[in-house]
């Protein structure tokens, strides 16, 4: 009699551990257990004998998997600068949308090397994709690389050293782009693709409905705040977003912060700079007085707020007439593009909020076809026509800016759309970005995350970034300093 | 010669069949805790700025990984809160489930199967699904919850609240996990003699004297076994914040613990911490359901 009970409580245990590792709230699975009660002696005893069956089926396949992935990462090692055969099929991952459309363009006409894109659902989303992929000797040839994190894969050895054939293209880029991805090397990491600087989008009408100025300083945005959120409490001049850590970063920019610097073989962290403290308290008087709201973007409840004139003011970037037509699909004419507010006036900077580069990965056996082609897709005319217009990027090439004239047609109230953009481009602050910056992003996300929900203070919280980032850095063995 | 080989036969085939299963088993379970360890005991180390070739490799750790794990301030109150929310969520759960059991069993309920299936079907909504689906009911701009109190005069409270959001994930728990422990303590019932409450009835006990002091204590072991399975799977909770984490500022990427793993994992790319603390939370599991399921054990089972 002991003896069944003790099988009866042993069964489920491991159904139940299945289930339990997916994390969910099922009370594990005892189904079997109870269901094995009524069932019949003669039908247990069949069962151990299907199970190794299916076992030894499941061992051939992993068997399988094992030496088809040893193989591949046994390969992936060695970097052979011409493809065997003379054909070469490259994988690129990239967020931008109808980036195949582009990648069509190159294929059509290169026979010979053909790209294939494998679409990735964000920046952040594909880094850390991109971190364990590489890890495991598996990266794809061609990444879609945001500007900050280049030093992070840059450090961990992940990316290939295109100089040899990129090193002529510096002269078609603006140098601010041209520095961050050589690190200020004599290496090429990357081919930058966008720029990135950063401008206030605000409701026209609204603006009108409310009688409030557009604002050129901060002061003058938080007056506009402090007198909306007395007309309308419910309707905000946007929201501060903590799922955002790049907007955040790129206000600090603005206002003069360098998060890291590097010197000789040390780095100084400052990011808990009077400048960054500055931006900190400003947002935070504008989160606890309700003028600005604790939402993050990019939600359907924001999407919402977008479109039904809930918030009538954006703190975004020259790349937000990619995102306007998915998030208020009926402010189309309404939406007015101007300068980033300054903080002191007659000021002329602004801060970057993301851009990104084509990247080729170490791991890559095609090196040159994949330098080839990133150095196509972000310089002929052709390439960056098609991004700009399909994939909603700003250029980073400076003939290609040039070449912008019609603007976006959600903008078409603007006619000298992309001048202005020009003219931001060349405001954009000068940024160096530090080895891990997705650990500061990381920890702004929690950090400030509470602090908005509570609408506490934000200086504490960035406190606990830069103090996590020193951390991080130090235990990885870099000479740190703060500053 | 033909003695020999008989013999010989029925001592291999026992090994022959667990082979496979113990390379099966090796492969995907022993080789990866392995590892696990392995790396849990390693660490980068950079040299210089870190941005030249080999300017990165990974050395010997010692104990150091464990030691931040066991310091990390954000693993420390994520703890808490998973205790907090499996307080919560447990109870009410396996509350619900054993009310819900009790009354399909008790004799006269109409709608029987019909009950029975309505109640179990959340179970078969994927997690992802629910979280979403749940998610947007929270979320004032697009629930239709604000509408409907509206009418009656009342206003919407803060569902992510950073007090309320566990509350409101534990909620989904309950929604989901209900109805699958009640098919298991309900299939428990039916195995239950019916002469045994009979025979309670014609005593004069009444249906709630049935269900409290014979059936109840009769299906102890399901009760047991869902208890601590629902504690296993509760401390391991992930994919309802991770889904739900877009659409608050309160639930932060290291809300729970393995969100801090992941976290540590895939976006500071720091994989040893990882390791490190993983070994610390299967730890913290293995002896916390051990130790009570060896204790229900002997007071449940005994003598039976």
């Amino acid at each position: 009699m002991k003896l069944t009970i003790g099988r009866a409580a042993a069964a489920p245990r491991s159904p139940g551990r299945g289930s339990a590792r997916g994390g969910s709230a099922r009370g594990g699975s005892t189904g079997h257990a109870a269901t094995g009660h009524g069932s019949p002696r003669r039908g247990r005893r069949l069962a151990p004998a299907t199970a190794i069956a299916a076992a030894a089926v499941a061992t051939l396949v992993a068997a399988g998997c094992s030496s088809s992935g040893a193989s591949s990462s046994a390969t992936g090692t060695t970097s052979s600068s011409s493809p065997a055969g003379g054909k070469a099929n490259l994988t690129f991952w990239t967020w931008v949308p109808n980036m195949d459309k582009v990648v069509a363009i190159w294929n059509k006409a290169h026979p010979g090397i053909q790209v294939q894109v494998q679409v990735q659902a964000g920046g952040d989303a594909e880094l850390t994709k991109l971190l364990t992929a590489a890890k495991a000797g598996n990266p794809p040839d061609l990444a879609q690389v945001e500007y900050q994190v280049l030093p992070t894969l840059v450090s961990n050895n992940y990316l290939a050293n295109i100089a040899s054939s990129a090193s002529s293209l510096k002269g078609d880029f603006p140098a601010g782009n041209w520095n961050q991805v050589t690190l200020g090397s004599d290496a090429v990491y990357a081919i930058p693709q966008d720029a990135a600087p950063m401008a206030l989008f605000y409701r026209a009408d609204m603006f009108t409905k409310y009688g409030l100025t557009v604002p050129t300083t901060w002061a003058e945005f938080a007056a506009d705040a402090a007198k909306l959120h007395k007309q309308a409490p419910g309707v905000y001049l946007g929201s501060f977003s903590t799922v955002d850590p790049g907007e955040f970063a790129g206000l600090t920019q603005q206002a003069g912060a360098q998060w890291w610097s590097a010197s000789g073989n040390t780095w100084t962290v400052s990011i808990d700079s009077a400048a960054s403290q500055k931006v900190a308290s400003y947002w935070q008087s504008l989160v606890s007085s309700g003028g600005v709201d604790n939402q993050p973007q990019w939600t359907a409840a924001w999407n919402k707020g977008m479109n039904n004139g809930k918030y009538i003011a954006w703190v975004s970037d020259i790349w937000a007439p990619g995102d306007f037509p998915s998030s208020a699909p009926s402010g189309a004419g309404k939406w007015v593009m101007t300068q980033l507010p300054q903080w002191s006036a007659g000021q002329n900077v602004v801060g970057n909020w993301g851009g990104s580069s084509t990247a080729v990965m170490a791991a890559s056996k095609n090196q040159q076809p994949a330098a080839q082609f990133a150095a196509w897709l972000n310089t002929d005319p052709a390439a960056t026509a098609a991004l700009v217009s399909d994939g909603g990027i700003y250029p980073a090439d400076i003939a290609a800016e040039a070449a912008l004239s019609t603007p976006p047609a959600y903008f078409s109230n603007q006619p000298g759309f992309w001048a202005l953009g020009k003219k931001y481009a060349g405001q954009a602050a000068t940024v160096t970005w530090g080895p891990d910056v997705n650990v500061a992003y990381s920890e702004f996300t929690t950090a400030f995350g509470g602090a908005a929900a509570s609408k506490g203070s934000f200086l504490s919280p960035l406190t606990a970034v830069q103090s996590a980032v020193v951390t991080d850095m130090k235990k990885n063995g870099f000479t740190v300093q703060a500053g | 010669m033909r003695q020999p080989r008989k013999r010989t036969a029925p001592r291999l085939a026992p090994y022959a069949f667990v082979t496979p299963a113990v390379v099966l088993y090796a492969l995907v379970l022993l080789i990866p805790i392995g590892y696990t360890l392995y790396l849990s005991l390693e660490k980068s180390q950079v040299s210089g700025l870190g941005l030249g070739l080999g300017g990165r490799r990974q050395v010997f750790a010692g104990l150091s990984n464990y030691d931040s794990a066991l310091t990390d301030a954000a693993f420390l109150s994520s703890l808490l809160r998973v205790v907090v929310y499996s307080l919560i969520l447990v109870p009410v759960m396996l509350g619900l489930a054993l009310v819900f059991a009790l009354l399909l069993d008790a004799r006269r309920v109409r709608f029987q199967r019909f009950a029975r299936l309505s109640i179990f079907l959340p179970y078969a909504v994927p997690i992802v699904i629910a979280s979403l689906l749940w998610g947007f009911l929270y979320l004032p701009a697009v629930s239709p919850f604000p509408v409907i109190l509206g009418k009656v005069g009342l206003s919407m409270p803060d569902l992510f609240a950073p007090r309320a959001a566990v509350l409101s994930v534990a909620n989904i728990g309950v929604w989901g996990g209900t109805g699958f422990n009640m098919i298991v303590m309900y299939t428990a019932l039916r195995a239950v003699p019916s002469e045994l409450s009979e025979a309670a009835r014609i005593d004069g006990a009444s249906q709630l004297q049935v269900a409290l002091r014979v059936k109840i204590p009769m299906i102890a072991p399901a009760l047991v076994l869902t208890g601590v399975f629902s504690l296993i799977a509760t401390l391991q909770v992930f994919n309802e914040p991770q889904t739900l984490r877009p659409l608050t500022n309160t639930i932060s990427p290291v809300w729970m613990p393995l969100m801090r793993v992941y976290d540590l994992a895939f976006t500071d790319n720091n994989p040893y911490g990882a390791a490190a603390l993983s070994v610390v939370i299967a730890a913290m599991l293995f002896a916390g359901s051990y130790a009570l399921l060896r204790a229900s054990t002997k007071r449940v089972f005994q003598g039976r």
